[in-house]
């Protein structure tokens, strides 16, 4: 296990932006697939959303298509803060090569 | 060349495939069987995911199930897609991070106790168990259907392969045949659902031509005509209410399903394991977004097709004539009027069973014998790379968990192997023997493996990683709560089919079905959890370090090499 036991702030302050992005990516996901696709159905039927309505569309099409963005923007976002604070990993390549990415 | 022949060939050249495959990745190591040796790129763990998580029934029945349902058959878009949205951001990561071999694993350290690990461990095979047996038995039917051997020389054929490439190359031999299963099971399905929706709208793209192709509305008005459900609408093959519990249960159990999740062991990274997630998605919404065209397409043709006709007319329709003999397709002129009309009553004269929306298509669509032959190819590879991520996921709960963490824990690398291998032939046995003698509820089997997923697995996992006060107590009062809840509503709504009573002996908890009361198991577990750990001891000083330590991708490697 790892040698360093204390919590340094750089730890908790990368916890904290991954807390939030979680926090927001749920909601939308909850916004998108129980607001929009079960709750607001009926309403929703009866806007036309091309040849079919919005409700159906949401609930069998659009909502998938959210989920993938939705994990895609975590991944990229993810990646970002990694570097950031200096956690992201460092590959054995990379260090036999002594390169620090 | 017959269409039998053809189809007997192509999946001749699919299973030599698998198997030289398998024997190309036989291992050597635990680590090699457990988790691959944590070396599966992120790609080719997505397309894994995508075949260990679609199974024979997603690939043969969903389209058509879908078709019966309506606006609600979004309980399976939503709830089989969105689960990955839960797996990606709260336990994969995270899980890669701890790094080790099963689930079990993680929840038997996280809580330091072997009685927790053992619960896990029992929940694992129990929940893989009741799925894996449809898996075999989907094996067996679609060997008969399309070659006319028995079911049982089926399943038999089919826990050969299994076996094969499961024993030599453990998750590694299973990963790679998954990644060849995926392109076969996504090219047989694209093919089919692209053909028929150009047939029908012109546009070959099925996702498209679902939304702007006007179809979805043309069905509902041919199925109002009919007397049949109104297709477009909410909440008319259930309630909303259930299609909120159904779709809750089906994500949190998506993300609690443990040969699931032991897939992001397999790879280096955290990062990979983040990318896993997003190729995984990508790859099962392919399916999963075509699905529900497909199942409008077909639908709306079969029953345009057969509608209205006289018997000799439909006699006369190839396809129509050989899914008859199948028994899957049944029309019989009732009011001997000489022609066959569907309506929503006992007058109904056209009965078709919701498979043959996807195994039929092929034919209505008058594709080339070669892609009728794809199709069943495709059915094979989806059942048995399910039926491998399974019986993998059971057999390293009770080999690695059970076996070695908590009976042996001296066993040396050579005995672990041995064990290991030994039981994953077990379970292959065990699995043939439930697809042979299926149990009368085999269908109900998904909602237990849903249901007790996410009243168990997910909620001890999530808190184990978000909550570093949840202790050992909270996440064992949690687990037997959730499991016991699911287990015994599930029963009592089901209790027709499993002990044969007239009726079920509840019909509901509050308006919710037996599929989605795995989300009110789920709610307990974590409210039990949270008052039970608040009341205890918190978690020893070295268990919050090692949540610390999770949180952080830095690290990954030493995480998992001391084993």
């Amino acid at each position: 296990m790892s040698k360093t036991k204390e919590i340094t702030e750089q730890q908790k302050a990368y916890w904290r932006k991954n807390m939030g992005l979680i926090r927001i990516l749920l909601i939308i996901w909850a916004l998108v697939s129980y607001v929009g696709g079960i709750i607001l159905a009926i309403p929703f039927s009866n806007i036309p959303f091309f040849g079919v309505t919005l409700s159906f569309w949401i609930a069998q099409q659009g909502s998938i298509l959210v989920f993938i963005a939705l994990i895609i923007t975590y991944a990229v976002r993810m990646d970002k803060l990694d570097r950031e604070y200096d956690f992201h990993e460092i590959k054995l390549t990379d260090q036999k090569k002594g390169a620090s990415l | 060349m017959s269409v039998e022949t053809l189809t007997l060939i192509i999946i001749a050249i699919t299973f030599a495939f698998y198997l030289w495959i398998g024997w190309w990745a036989r291992v050597r190591d635990t680590k090699g069987f457990y988790v691959a040796g944590g070396e599966i790129p992120a790609i080719a763990n997505g397309a894994a995911i995508a075949a260990d998580w679609m199974s024979g029934a997603s690939f043969i029945s969903m389209a058509g199930l879908i078709s019966f349902m309506g606006f609600d058959g979004t309980v399976y878009l939503m709830g089989w897609t969105g689960g990955y949205v839960l797996l990606t951001l709260l336990l994969a990561p995270y899980l890669r991070k701890y790094g080790k071999y099963t689930v079990p694993d993680f929840i038997g350290d996280r809580y330091y106790s072997n009685k927790t690990r053992a619960v896990a461990a029992l929940a694992t095979i129990f929940i893989s168990m009741t799925y894996v047996a449809g898996q075999m038995r989907g094996v067996g039917i679609v060997f008969s259907r399309f070659l006319q051997v028995d079911i049982t020389v089926g399943v038999f054929i089919g826990m050969a392969i299994v076996a094969f490439f499961a024993i030599l190359g453990g998750m590694k031999g299973i990963t790679w045949t998954q990644v060849a299963q995926y392109s076969v099971l996504i090219i047989a399905y694209l093919i089919t659902a692209g053909a028929i929706s150009a047939m029908l709208t012109g546009i070959p793209v099925p996702q498209l031509a679902l939304t702007f192709s006007g179809f979805a509305q043309r069905l509902t008005d041919l199925q109002i005509d009919l007397g049949l459900m109104e297709y477009i609408k909410p909440f008319q093959y259930m309630s909303g209410l259930n299609v909120f519990a159904v779709t809750l249960a089906l994500m949190i159990g998506t993300a609690g399903l443990p040969h699931v999740i032991v897939r992001f062991y397999t790879v280096k990274t955290v990062r990979a394991a983040r990318w896993s997630g997003v190729w995984a998605i990508i790859f099962i919404s392919l399916l999963y977004t075509t699905a529900p065209a497909l199942g409008v397409f077909a639908k709306y043709n079969l029953i345009n097709t057969l509608n209205n006709r006289t018997v000799a007319e439909v006699q006369e329709i190839e396809w129509a004539s050989k899914w008859a003999e199948t028994g899957l397709f049944k029309f019989e002129d009732k009011n001997g009027d000489g022609v066959l009309n569907m309506t929503n009553d006992e007058t109904n004269e056209i009965t078709i069973d919701r498979d043959t929306i996807v195994l039929s298509t092929p034919e209505v669509a008058q594709l080339a014998p070669f892609v009728i032959a794809l199709v069943a190819a495709g059915g094979l590879a989806a059942a048995l790379s399910t039926a491998a991520g399974l019986l993998m996921a059971m057999s390293s709960a009770a080999s690695h968990d059970i076996y070695f963490r908590i009976m042996r824990p001296n066993a040396s690398e050579e005995q672990r192997l041995k064990v290991a291998r030994i039981s994953i032939l077990v379970a292959v046995l065990v699995a043939g023997w439930f697809g042979i003698n299926p149990p009368g509820f085999v269908g109900e089997v998904v909602a237990f493996a849903f249901g007790l997923a996410a009243a168990s697995l997910f909620p001890a996992i999530l808190l184990g990683i978000f909550d570093k006060r949840m202790n050992r107590e909270g996440a064992t009062w949690g687990i037997a709560v959730g499991l016991v809840f699911t287990f015994t509503m599930i029963i009592l709504m089901r209790s027709p089919q499993i002990f044969g009573t007239a009726k079920p002996i509840l019909n509901s908890f509050f308006g919710i079905n037996a599929q989605g009361v795995g989300s009110v198991g789920a709610l307990l577990n974590f409210v039990i959890s949270y008052f039970v750990s608040r009341s205890t001891e918190p978690p020893p000083q070295e268990i919050q370090e090692l949540v610390e330590e999770i949180r952080i991708p830095r690290g990954v490697g030493e995480a998992q090499s001391h084993y």
